[in-house]
Order: structure tokens, then C-alpha cells, then sequence
């Protein structure tokens, strides 16, 4: 279990913001941080992997306090017990592939980075020196180093960005695959909203340093909330419940519109409320009704 | 022609053996921290550091006579611990050789360190790794080729240098007669075959050191 709650001001190409997050994070689950480029979420990813430091807040992870701002704790990377993978691999490149991978490891097994290798399918790369890798090859073996430390949890920072569509959807494959071989409680960064169906049980989607929803894959992209194609700003003026649903009389600028939700939503809302209501699934009809431009 | 004195090629070596080698000693933690930290001070040191190459050696050479001497500050201090001079010993000729050749090894380390790609080092962090572990595991390995350059530049600097060894050490036979001050004595008495021997071997050595340090440097890159 993972709780976080962290604040820290952020210097963006776009202006300043704070990225504010809170977090929960179960056993073995699978978290894709999805937003833009330059949402805070790589950030949040080193400050989880203490590599940077938030300015208010706490990390707490397995029971343990990593980072809390108000008691003055903030333990050093070498002791948060986490397996890091970097956007562009971080391979170093003065040892082989076996070396890189025993590097971290808390007990040196050669058995077990061999066992890791063959189910990469890279055992006869081990004495390789990571220059004479393909990107995708480099990237696997930069995961097999972070897993063979057996992390509390495992961090990917846009794993798949720096890889070619086809070598990215195999490599998916195998992170979904390691993942559910070794269940370690994951949390990956991405742009990709691929990565964030294939990959993750729990979403968290992140824009400008703000949560803007959180939940399973479908809840944060299905829901209305989170991406609408439009949304319209209606005054509730009357709620008429029948059987199951509830029709809402809405006045929408100067129209009055009449939708239909259902009543566990209308209970929620009484007359005089301002609603937001928008719409993506449907393709609204379109047709002109008025032209300036005079025919010739 | 009198039978060639090797002395002065012992003492040169001897002389750029030790200065190395201290040079690295002290460059490794002086470039690490110039390299890796953001302080106000770090302009100032990195201005100190440099002196050495836009100074005449005279006036390095007379600040350190100064410092150096019995009355002086280092100079009293050395006298008080080893009951020694440091002007016109050994030891002070390596001491003023460290300050001069200085600038030799820590800009190749300092830009070595730099080299290095600030997520390697976090890696060896994540890794459970601590500073010192990845510096001798991941930085330095990573960062040869600036290191022999550090290493070759600060020897053959020193093997040259003239004006600064002749200020703080004077021309005493085994103790600070250096190959640079022998080939001027040498000159200064008009034995010029002795003059041309010296200076073609010192010639020979340079470029043979330079060539090396180009070679593995062209190597090292290329792997």
C-alpha cells in the first residue's frame, strides 16, 4: 500500500504551477500517470523515488514513512527500496548487460538475473556491452535491473516513449506480462493512452499539476467529467421523476432543453443549481440557419 | 663532450610523478564538487584554479617564495613539522608544481564529471548505491578518457614547467635542478651539446606523451 499526498511549485515551459497530488495505491496494482508532457508527472515519479523533494506533504510506503515534510523526514533514494526505470534506460556503460543488471541487486544471484534474461529472451546478450543494444533490448534489460532488486515499488518514466510503435506494442506485452508474473505493485508514467488501457487497473489522470480524475481506465476516460467535447452551462429549472429516470428542464442560455439523467444523479440536484452538462458520444446535428454571405 | 648527467631527468620525473599524483588525489573531490554543485563560490574557486595558466611563472614563483620562506606562512609551518625548508627542497618544488599544473587536472575532470549524464548517477542512487559507490563504480569508469587526460597533461606540464620550479627551488644539483633548469644552466655556460641532449630528449618525451594520451583518447571515444 502506497499513500501519498505531496505539493510542490513547478517552473513549466508554460508558467509556473503547483502539482498537487494525492494517492492511493494498493498491492500489486498497476498505476498509469496519464497526462500532456510537462503535467508533473515525471516529477511526482522522482519525488516517490526520492530523486526530488516535495516542498509540503508525505509519502508513506509498506507501512513506512519515505518523505513528511512537517516531522523533517526525507530518506535518500539508496534507501527507499525502489526499482526506477528511466525514459532514455540510464544503462551504464561500462559493464555488460549481466553486470548492469547484478548491480543493484541486494543478494548477487547469478541464477536468477540468468532466469530473468531467458524470460526476456536475452540470456545470450548477457556479456554485451549496452552500446551494442537495440533500444528495445536496452530498455528491457534497464526493467530486468530495476526488477532484480525485488522493489517495494516499481517506477517507469515513459518506458515505451523512446521505442518505435512496433517494438513499444511487444514491449507492452511484456511489461503486462512481468507485471503479472512477479506482481509488483507498479506505477508508470505515460502520455499514452494505450499504455494506460493495456497496462493499468488504476488511472490517474494529471493535468497541469492538478488530479482531474482518478479511477479505473474506463471511469477517467469514459467519464464526462474528465474529457468532454462540449459542455454547456444550464440553469435546473424543474425535475420531473418518472419510473427510473428523472427529465430535467434545463435553461441553456437562452433555449430550454429537456434531458433525461438517471435518478441517482437527479437526487443530487435541486432546482436553481447551476449544471455543467456536456456531451461526447453523440454527434450533434448540424445545419445552417442563417448566412451573412450573399449569394452572387 | 663530459658523460651525460641523468639526475635532472630523475628529478624531472620523480617531480611529475609526485605532482600527479597528488593532483588527482586532491582533483577527483575539487572537480566533483565543482562540477556537481551550483554555489557562488564556485566561480571564485574556478577563477583560482585558473590563474596558474594566464600568470606569468615568475609571479606565481615570487607569491609562493613569499608564502614558501622560513618567515613565511606555509614556510614557517613546514619548518615548525618537518624541521625543513620548503624554498630551494624537493618538496616545496612539488608543492609550487601542484599549484601551477593545477588548472591541468581539474578542468579535464571537472569536464569529465559534467560528461556524465545526471541519470546514470540517479540510477546507481535508485539502485541502493550510495555517493561514494557510485562515484567509484559508475562516474569514474565512465569518465576515463578524461582522467588520462587530467593524468597526462598534469605530467607533462610539470615535466616543462621552468620559471616556477626556478623561483621557488633554484638550480640545486639532485634536490631541484630540474631537466628545464639543467638545459638553461647548460646554455648559461655555453655547453651546448649537453643543452641539445637535454632539450631532444624532453622534446622526444612530450610528444610521445601527447601522441599516447591522443591515441587511447580516440579510442576510448570510438568504443
Amino acid at each position: 500500500m502506497i499513500r501519498l499526498e505531496v505539493k510542490k511549485r513547478l517552473h513549466g515551459t508554460s508558467g509556473d504551477f503547483t502539482l498537487e497530488a494525492e494517492l492511493e495505491v494498493k498491492e500489486e496494482d498497476f498505476l498509469v500517470v496519464f497526462g500532456p508532457s510537462g503535467s508533473g508527472k515525471t516529477t511526482l515519479l522522482r519525488m516517490i523515488a526520492g530523486l526530488e523533494k516535495p516542498d509540503e506533504g508525505y509519502i508513506e510506503v509498506k507501512g513506512k514513512v519515505w518523505f513528511d515534510a512537517k516531522r523533517g523526514i526525507n530518506l535518500p533514494p539508496q534507501k527507499r527500496d525502489v526499482g526506477f526505470v528511466f525514459q532514455d534506460y540510464a544503462l551504464f556503460p561500462n559493464m555488460s548487460v549481466f553486470e548492469n543488471i547484478a548491480f543493484g541487486m541486494k543478494k548477487k544471484d547469478k541464477d536468477k538475473i540468468m532466469e530473468l534474461l531467458r524470460t526476456a529472451g536475452m540470456e545470450n546478450l548477457a556479456n554485451r556491452k549496452p552500446t551494442s543494444l537495440s533500444g528495445g533490448q536496452k530498455q528491457r534489460v534497464a526493467l530486468l535491473r530495476a526488477m532484480a532488486r525485488e522493489p517495494s515499488i516499481l517506477l517507469l518514466d515513459e518506458p515505451l516513449s523512446a521505442l518505435d510503435h512496433q517494438t513499444a506494442q511487444v514491449f507492452r506485452e511484456e511489461i503486462k506480462n512481468f507485471h503479472k508474473n512477479y506482481r509488483i505493485t507498479t506505477i508508470m508514467v505515460s502520455h499514452n493512452k494505450e499504455d494506460a488501457f493495456k497496462l493499468a487497473n488504476r488511472v490517474m489522470y494529471l493535468l497541469e499539476g492538478k488530479v482531474l480524475a482518478e479511477g479505473t481506465p474506463k471511469e477517467v476516460f469514459f467519464s464526462r467529467r474528465s474529457s468532454p467535447k462540449f459542455s454547456l452551462n444550464a440553469l435546473l429549472l424543474e425535475k420531473n421523476y418518472t419510473d427510473v429516470v428523472c427529465v430535467l428542464t434545463l435553461a441553456i442560455g437562452a433555449e430550454l432543453v429537456q434531458v433525461v439523467v438517471d435518478k441517482d444523479t437527479a437526487d443530487d440536484l435541486s432546482v436553481g443549481d447551476t449544471l455543467l452538462v456536456s456531451t461526447k458520444a453523440f454527434v450533434p446535428v448540424v445545419r445552417k440557419i442563417h448566412s451573412p454571405h450573399l449569394k452572387t | 663532450m663530459s658523460e651525460l648527467d641523468f639526475l635532472p631527468f630523475w628529478l624531472t620525473l620523480k617531480l611529475a610523478f609526485w605532482t600527479t599524483l597528488i593532483l588527482l588525489i586532491i582533483g577527483i573531490p575539487l572537480s566533483y564538487y565543482l562540477a556537481y554543485t551550483k554555489h557562488r563560490i564556485n566561480t571564485l574557486l574556478e577563477a583560482i584554479v585558473s590563474l596558474p595558466l594566464v600568470l606569468p611563472p615568475t609571479v606565481l614563483g615570487f607569491y609562493l617564495l613569499l608564502l614558501f620562506n622560513k618567515k613565511g606562512f606555509l614556510g614557517y609551518l613546514w619548518y615548525k613539522l618537518f624541521g625543513k625548508q620548503l624554498v630551494f627542497h624537493f618538496e616545496g618544488i612539488v608543492l609550487a608544481s601542484i599549484i601551477y599544473s593545477m588548472p591541468m587536472m581539474i578542468h579535464p575532470l571537472t569536464a569529465g564529471f559534467k560528461s556524465i549524464p545526471k541519470n546514470l548517477i540517479e540510477a546507481s542512487w535508485t539502485l541502493g548505491k550510495s555517493k561514494l559507490k557510485t562515484l567509484l563504480m559508475v562516474i569514474l569508469p565512465n569518465m576515463k578518457a578524461s582522467i588520462l587526460t587530467g593524468l597526462t597533461l598534469s605530467f607533462a606540464h610539470t615535466v616543462g614547467e621552468f620559471g616556477v620550479v626556478l623561483m621557488v627551488g633554484g638550480s640545486i644539483e639532485g634536490e631541484t635542478k630540474v631537466v628545464s633548469i639543467a638545459i638553461y644552466d647548460a646554455v648559461d655556460k655555453l655547453d651546448y651539446s649537453t643543452a641539445h641532449l637535454y632539450a631532444f630528449i624532453l622534446l622526444g618525451f612530450s610528444m610521445f606523451a601527447l601522441l599516447t594520451l591522443y591515441i587511447l583518447n580516440r579510442r576510448w571515444s570510438i568504443s
